[in-house]
């Protein structure tokens, strides 16, 4: 009885320490980035399958129109097929769909939000006029070096892009 | 400890078990896969979008102990188990990629012959 009383009074310490941890003043200002940061999202499903191909791309990059119709058409996507089974398939979506641009969960979400049309579904992040602002200062020379490739490789420039980094301290343009 | 113990009976498939399923599911005996055959279906070309060709090695490169890139530059790790033992041994993954990747390159699925005649061939190149 001792030795249990004694056992969760480490583990009520612990819990303490770690919800103090989570609540220092830096980790609130980076939890929605100051803007650049995105919240740290995990859903298992979307990092395995849709990192596969690509970085997985944060769902706030794009409203909620979007992914449902990114989602209803794997078979073809942007000429691939990269056709889920339907349980993993709509799990992904809920978690896209909850974490949207138009959530109000993210400060880059409301950037996005304000830079398309209200009825606009963009299938490509790369289209949204948020993202050809904040990409205007780069050449299409550079886009097609071949260290990057593509617009869709974020994380070419964005080193931490997979963690939700998009600072643009951060950035580094390879050659 | 559970999730520990599910998440490996998940991954108990091996090449030769592979190729033991796919026999089953083609009528022949896992002996007649040609490795070969599967040689030639990994490096044929098709004709792909914009009038490319495009075969396996488009992404996976010639050499399938290499590392490939995918479309969007994304590193893909190799795929012959002789550089990457992971492969092969998740039946639920394999079947995934053979549906997406046959879809792709030759514009329908795979028999399950050509499956086993791939495997054949993957899982001896050294």
């Amino acid at each position: 009885m001792n030795y249990l009383l004694r056992g969760m009074g480490v583990l009520s310490a612990v819990g303490v320490v770690s919800v103090l941890a989570f609540s220092l003043p830096s980790n609130e200002a980076h939890g929605d980035g100051g803007g650049y940061t995105l919240p740290r999202l995990t859903n298992k499903n979307w990092q395995q399958e849709c990192a596969s191909c690509h970085i997985a791309y944060a769902p706030s990059f794009l409203p909620k129109a979007s992914w449902r119709k990114m989602m209803g058409d794997l078979d073809n996507h942007f000429g691939e097929n990269a056709s889920l089974d339907p349980v993993t398939q709509a799990d992904i979506l809920r978690f896209l769909e909850a974490n949207a641009a138009d959530s109000g969960t993210s400060r880059i979400g409301r950037r996005v939000m304000q830079s398309i049309g209200a009825n606009d579904a963009p299938l490509r992040i790369t289209e949204t006029r948020w993202f050809v602002r904040k990409h205007d200062e780069v050449s299409r020379a550079t886009w097609s070096r071949k260290s990057i490739g593509s617009a869709a490789n974020c994380a070419a420039c964005h080193r931490q892009a997979e963690q939700g980094n998009f600072d643009e301290d951060a950035v580094r343009i390879p050659k | 400890m559970l999730g520990l113990v599910s998440a490996t009976a998940g991954a108990a498939d091996s090449p030769a078990s592979l190729m033991t399923r796919y026999a089953q599911e083609a009528g022949v005996a896992a002996s007649t896969f040609s490795a070969t055959r599967g040689e030639t279906l990994f490096r044929t070309e098709h004709p792909g979008r914009n009038g490319e060709p495009v075969s396996c090695t488009s992404c996976h490169t010639a050499n399938p102990k290499n590392a490939g890139r995918t479309r969007v530059g994304k590193r893909i790790e190799p795929l012959a188990p002789a550089a990457n033992p992971e492969r092969f041994t998740d039946a639920a993954k394999v079947e995934k990629w053979f549906r997406r990747n046959c879809t792709d390159v030759l514009k329908r699925e795979c028999s399950a012959q050509e499956k086993g005649d791939f495997i054949a061939w993957i899982s001896q190149v050294k």
